[in-house]
């Protein structure tokens, strides 16, 4: 086989491979697993939650302070 | 002058509060945080290493600075030539590499380090594989920039572009970025969840193959300890460093943010991206494409002309792949446009968008060969790199800091979203003036040069075009200024985000009711 014939049967190769990628990507049964993998990025923000409740905690105690203690000043 | 002082003082307060010796990981006094043990695992998360993650976030915004200030100071130089005052270490040719390896590897590679770091640790559910690498990673990389600060500007070049540095750096760049490929990929190995995010996969591929492709081009003989050739020779050589060249804007500066932008923009629009189906079939295609494109820059060369032909239809092909990403992120926000109007930092992403697709619709016309006639060597190409450099990889860059650095910090958002918005603007106006001003240069410059009389002698000579240029250098210039003062204000920002960390921090903790 020369290189020519080769290089063409790697195109092809390739070809099909990516066809094959994209057939498996959109078949139905991937529509699950990928929800779940599309989901990744929110798994953890109860952590942020948290942040943002100390957040809020630590306001209110600064707030209080200002105030004297007297939410209606 | 006295404002660039103060500004580095800044910096300098920042970086060591986030590693200075004797304190803790966080870079806070211990003591401070006596009987606050709450507060403390608020910053110091409980699982991830948010430490390498702080420390090259700050460095971005370091790195951008330097590099955008080295930018304009060449930009300077091109409109009044007695900038370079009359110094080799100050010349245009010597501080040219300079400012390219910094906003790319030094600015860009911060904060790939920094988001990619974020990003496996988060979607894996997984701490780094070894705090003890990721430090070396962030160490070594720092020596990596500051010899490039030095031996560049002292004249020690390979002369292959963005490959400048010489071998003895090569070396300690190929140790860095092994490591570095390794901490990312056995983090992901370990991981707990049984998916691996698309992010993940784009950040794996952009690693990977900046690995190989340094190694590869740089492959050289060393003569002297800072001189060495290529192991390449005459048109080899030039597709080499070409295939290197290209395949690092597709890596480095696609793939590595397109990772960037699949996690930051879902998360900043609080909705999961558009289509993880498209994500796979982006992902493999621009992967498959992108490395057959090099030879576009190397059109009308001694390179075979089946070469270049093939790499003009796969650098049209690549237009396929990159508006699908780009598509894939921009409709991620569909009903959530309207929350672009009071979030600063998800315009900054967005806007991301809308220049990465506009680039890569610039990108495939300019490699068309009668197109690249009239574009090749003008100033089109520094326009077209510069809309996707600032317009996408900055942009990018900058929403994701904004929205990583209070999160790091253990803050809910940075000191001031206003300032945000300014920034935006700033970045926004400086890219418009900069990228239209080069358009009209480019264009000007390809047709006066090849502008022939009826004799079929040049119309115009060489410096003709060149003093025609000088509004549009001017112009380009203001631009970088707009950058650079974006760049200043982010940089007050992310220090008063910080100095509120602390002050927070140090107020007794909250007492149960």
């Amino acid at each position: 086989m020369d290189t020519g014939t080769f290089r063409g049967l790697i195109t092809f190769v390739l070809l099909v491979a990516f066809i094959g990628i994209t057939w498996w990507a959109y078949s139905k049964r991937r529509k699950p697993d990928f929800d779940e993998a599309a989901n990744l990025p929110f798994a953890d923000d109860k952590d942020e939650e948290e942040i943002r409740k100390q957040h809020a905690a630590q306001e209110e105690q600064t707030n209080s302070r200002h105030d004297g203690g007297d939410k209606n000043v | 002058m006295a404002a660039i002082e103060s500004q580095t003082d800044l910096l300098t307060c920042i970086i060591k509060r986030v590693a200075a010796p004797g304190h803790n990981a966080t870079g806070y006094p211990l003591t401070a945080f006596d009987g606050n043990i709450q507060m403390n695992s608020a910053l110091e998360h409980p699982t991830y290493n948010y430490k390498v993650v702080r420390q090259f976030a700050i460095m971005t915004v370091v790195w951008g600075i330097v590099g955008m200030l080295i930018g304009v100071i060449l930009a300077a130089q091109l409109v009044w030539p007695q900038l370079n005052l009359d110094l080799p270490w100050t010349s245009f040719g010597r501080l040219r590499p300079l400012h390219t390896n910094a906003v790319i590897f030094a600015f860009g590679g911060s904060a790939l380090f920094a988001t990619s770091y974020y990003v496996v640790q988060r979607t894996c559910q997984v701490r780094l594989f070894s705090d003890k690498l990721a430090a070396f990673t962030f160490w070594g990389w720092q020596a990596v920039i500051l010899s490039a600060v030095v031996s560049l500007p002292l004249g020690y070049t390979t002369t292959k572009e963005y490959a400048e540095l010489e071998w003895p750096i090569n070396i300690l760049i190929a140790a860095v970025w092994v490591t570095y490929a390794l901490v990312f990929l056995m983090t992901i190995k370990k991981r707990k969840t049984s998916h691996i995010y698309v992010a993940n996969w784009f950040f794996a591929a952009f690693i990977l193959t900046v690995a190989v492709l340094h190694i590869v081009n740089n492959a050289a003989i060393p003569v002297t300890a800072m001189y060495s050739t290529s192991v390449y020779a005459g048109s080899i050589d030039a597709m080499v460093q070409w295939w290197y060249g290209h395949n690092a804007v597709g890596f480095f500066l696609t793939a590595g943010f397109l990772g960037m932008m699949y996690y930051f923009v879902p998360k900043q629009a609080e909705r999961p991206v558009y289509s993880y189906r498209l994500s796979i079939v982006h992902f493999w295609a621009l992967i498959m494409i992108y490395m057959w494109a090099g030879p576009h820059h190397l059109h009308y060369t001694a390179l075979p002309n089946w070469a270049q032909s093939l790499g003009m239809v796969m650098s049209i092909i690549l237009l396929a792949p990159s508006w699908g990403g780009m598509i894939n992120g921009m409709m991620t926000l569909s009903g959530a446009w309207h929350k672009l109007r009071t979030d600063p930092t998800l315009r900054f992403l967005v806007v991301a968008l809308s220049f990465y697709g506009m680039s890569t619709f610039e990108g495939p016309m300019m490699a068309i060969k009668t197109v690249n006639a009239l574009s090749h060597y003008t100033d089109w190409t520094i326009g077209h790199v510069h809309s996707g450099a600032l317009g996408w990889v900055a942009m990018i860059t900058i929403g994701s800091m904004y929205h990583l650095i209070p999160r790091l910090f253990g803050q809910v958002q940075m000191h001031s979203v206003n300032l945000i918005a300014v920034h935006f603007w700033l970045a926004t106006i400086g890219t418009v003036l900069y990228i239209a001003s080069m358009w009209v240069n480019g264009i000007l410059q390809g047709l006066m040069w090849r502008a022939i009389n009826p004799d079929g002698t040049l119309m115009y000579t060489f410096i003709e075009s060149v003093e025609a240029s000088g509004p549009g250098y001017f112009v380009r210039l203001i631009g970088g200024l707009f950058w650079v003062t974006g760049m200043l204000i982010m940089a007050y920002n992310v220090y008063m985000t910080v100095k509120r960390s602390e002050s927070i921090r140090q107020q007794p903790a909250p007492q149960a009711a």
